[in-house]
């Protein structure tokens, strides 16, 4: 025989064990069972928002303006911008996604810190996904008895029908996951109407292809698989919960010791301590893991609750209270056999600096988000030569200046500068009509880069290098940016 | 070492039978998908060498199918580049250098290749910003030996001076100490006077209406009776404060003595007409340009 691989093993099975161990994990393949609850239409709910956002949110339109895109949420790589509802991020911009990952972060930690595994139950696109195509899957191969039974039993026409339409369905949402994937990256609905005609880019077919196969092969395929072996969350989220946060939990207090319904009635009105479980294994059926959550909370659990519903089914079928399964944690069910009162503590240190790190990450990017400027200007010295004597012995440097014009109009600016003394500025290739004050035409939505050179006369008493701020004024608007660097006097 | 098989009494998995020092590995086997994945990513190895370069050989190494090379690749991604290149420098051939400089587009093309083709080809002798060095002119300032606009530049550029090519420019800085045409003190007296043109300080009790003679005698048919230079020449203006090979008097004395004859290559043949021009135009926006 060949011994269980992550299990306790008994004496017996230790003195029997032989050489023939396989060289990998054998396949336990899993047949979640068709269970309704509380958590179940919290879940169908979650996946019906999650999946609608996903596939619906590329055709919502959003003025911006003429010569603008109008989709709300819009990758434009061509065009390197990216555009959310009112916020048009540019290539520059990056550092916005960084806030946005460390506000993920920390989002994740507080949930993990409340109520555990949130994430990886109702929202992450493994479970939703997975769920739905186990949806289709009890739809045409029926519930987990007849699919344990057609497995086991020799393959017929019916069942190759209905397996064939499971696995065509299966591939429609993965090609229709594909399909959403590709219009978040061009305008959808001309994008629809050029797929349709076969007039898009290639590229967008192969990355409707690449996304069809890999929606089919997680979702269909692998399964728990990639939530047991290939994700690091569970391993990250063991190492940051703590003894308050709730998980989904077997109260081994009021269930052990579990006996049959019949014999704990028995046990019961001899008035001995029965437990509640009365080992029915619904719990086990109906996971989606294939794990058995009275083992205590471990990595394969990913906290979807549907063993709660299936246990409370039972609990209310048999006359017991429900929730012997529930969110809950160890220090509670320690509390209770020592007849204690429960407690929860959702506000404490941790949950408070989380929800702390939260705001002001959020204050910070709504703060730059609102006062993002449209007029952006950088200043970059030139680095040899330094300075420059001219024949007159006054001195001139160089600068590289770049304009960011990032209103959706051409603008006329004029640049002024605040520098040494009697200094004059010239910017090549622009005759300007008011040369103390040169202006110039900024195009739209782009960035503009000039050279231009500051002259003043030789000031031996001058400090070394003197600050020089460059200033653009939008004439129409009044919008100012400035710069500052430094001039050198030789 | 125990025994394959074996189970660890504490935590109640079975081992792979590895015991360090009491410490036992215990077996967690990854499952059968993963395992045939890895294997997969083997076979795909194995594609590789077959297909790319990989094994040395004695004098050479296996071509493999696709018969690739990094060095095939970057001659095609360079073809491709003068492929590109080719189309926008055809508007910067077309245009006059004047109007380069007033289109923006125009002008930061130039400004781009010119500065590629100064690192190149100039930055040797007149330094990679352009800055020069003792004998070879600043670039970035506004005084020019051969002319500082567009068309001057780009004169100097294609024929250079003193090149040997035969619409180079020429004029020579005698050497009017070596070939005896001044005597030493005499050209310390013109040195004195050379200097006091631009203000700079003159030794006491220099004879200056000497000097101003023996200027107007030797010097002024080049660098004109003020000493404001000729750049059909090329004689310098000796009244800025821009010294090509220096002001101090011994430079200067040694200068008169022994003349000065700096060459700048001719660059026609060598760069194509279109480069020059994009040359031209950055050479004139380093700041300098008239």
């Amino acid at each position: 025989m060949s011994l269980p691989m992550n299990k306790n093993v008994t004496p017996n099975e230790l003195l029997s064990a032989d050489d023939d161990m396989p060289l990998y994990e054998p396949h336990k393949k899993v047949y979640p069972q068709r269970v309704s609850g509380t958590f179940r239409r919290i879940k169908w709910g979650l996946m019906a928002f999650c999946l609608g956002v996903y596939y619906l949110l590329p055709f919502v339109r959003w003025n911006r303006g003429l010569g603008a895109p109008d989709q709300a949420v819009l990758i434009d790589f061509p065009n390197e911008r990216f555009y959310f509802f009112f916020i048009e991020l540019w290539p520059q911009e990056v550092y916005y996604f960084t806030g946005l990952l460390i506000l993920a972060a920390f989002t994740l930690f507080l949930m993990n810190a409340l109520g555990g595994r949130i994430w990886c139950g109702y929202f992450c696109p493994q479970t939703v996904w997975t769920d739905l195509f186990y949806a289709v899957e009890r739809w045409t191969e029926g519930d987990r008895r007849e699919r344990i039974k057609a497995d086991a039993g020799p393959m017929t026409a019916n069942r190759l029908a209905l397996r064939s339409l499971k696995h065509v369905i299966w591939l429609m949402i993965a090609w229709w996951t594909g399909g959403a994937w590709v219009l978040y990256f061009s305008d959808a609905p001309t994008l629809v109407k050029d797929l349709a005609t076969f007039q898009a880019p290639a590229l967008a077919y192969i990355w409707i292809g690449i996304l069809t196969a890999s929606t089919y092969l997680l979702a269909g395929h692998a399964r728990e698989q990639v939530c047991l072996y290939m994700c690091p969350w569970p391993r990250i989220q063991a190492a940051l919960t703590d003894e308050w946060a709730l998980n989904v939990t077997y109260k081994y207090d009021r269930g052990e010791p579990r006996c049959s319904m019949k014999k704990a009635i028995d046990l019961r009105s001899l008035g001995e301590k029965v437990g509640d479980c009365v080992d029915c294994n619904q719990c086990v059926a109906v996971c989606p893991t294939g794990i058995d959550i009275r083992d205590g909370a471990q990595l394969g659990c990913i906290q979807c609750g549907l063993c709660i519903d299936a246990c409370d089914t039972v609990m209310k079928k048999i006359g017991r209270p429900t929730r012997l399964i529930g969110y809950d944690n160890d220090i509670n069910v320690q509390r209770r056999i020592a007849g204690k009162e429960e407690i929860f503590k959702p506000v404490r240190a941790r949950t408070i600096v989380y929800a702390a790190l939260i705001a002001v990450v959020c204050s910070v990017m709504l703060y730059a988000l609102l006062t993002r400027s449209l007029l952006d200007l950088n200043v970059l010295h030139d680095r040899n030569p330094v300075a420059v004597r001219l024949s007159d012995g006054s001195i001139r440097n160089g600068y590289t200046l770049r304009f960011l014009n990032k209103r959706g109009f051409d603008r006329v600016i004029a640049i002024d500068i605040d520098g040494p003394a009697n200094a004059q500025i010239h910017v090549i290739g622009v005759d300007s009509v008011t040369p103390d004050r040169p202006m110039i035409i900024l195009a739209r939505d782009t960035t503009t880069e000039l050279r231009v050179l500051v002259t003043a006369p030789f000031d031996e008493k001058a400090e070394k290098t003197t600050p020089v701020k460059f200033r653009v004024t939008d004439i129409g608007l009044g919008e100012v940016a400035s710069a500052v660097d430094h001039f050198v006097m030789p | 070492m125990s025994e394959h098989g074996d189970i660890d009494h504490v935590s109640g998995h079975a081992t792979t039978g590895h015991e360090w020092d009491g410490i036992k590995e215990l077996n967690t086997p990854l499952p059968r998908w993963w395992i045939l994945t890895f294997y997969a990513t083997i076979i795909w190895a194995i594609g590789y060498w077959v297909v790319y370069p990989a094994w040395p050989l004695v004098t050479g190494y296996t071509s493999g199918l696709f018969h690739y090379s990094t060095r095939a690749s970057v001659a095609d991604e360079l073809a491709n580049l003068e492929a590109l290149r080719g189309e926008k420098m055809k508007a910067l051939g077309t245009a006059s250098l004047a109007d380069i400089e007033k289109d923006p587009t125009l002008l930061a093309l130039a400004r781009a290749r010119g500065k590629t083709v100064f690192g190149d080809n100039c930055a040797p002798c007149h330094g990679s910003g352009a800055a020069g060095a003792k004998g070879y002119p600043n670039l970035n300032d506004d005084d020019w030996l051969w002319g500082g606009s567009l068309d001057q530049i780009m004169q100097t550029i294609e024929f250079g001076a003193r090149s040997g090519h035969t619409k180079a420019h020429e004029g020579q800085m005698l050497a009017f100490g070596r070939d005896e045409i001044l005597k030493r003190d005499e050209i310390v007296t013109v040195t004195n006077y050379v200097r006091s043109l631009s203000d700079l300080s003159t030794a006491p009790g220099y004879d200056a209406a000497a000097g101003k003679k023996i200027f107007a005698e030797n010097c002024a048919s080049c660098h004109g009776e003020a000493g404001k230079g000729n750049q059909e020449m090329g004689a310098p203006n000796l009244t800025d404060k821009i010294w090509l090979y220096g002001s101090d008097e011994a430079t200067l004395v040694e200068t008169i003595t022994n003349g000065r004859a700096g060459v700048m290559p001719a660059w026609s043949g060598r760069l194509d007409p279109v480069t020059i021009k994009a040359l031209t135009v950055y050479v004139h926006s380093l700041g300098g340009g008239k």
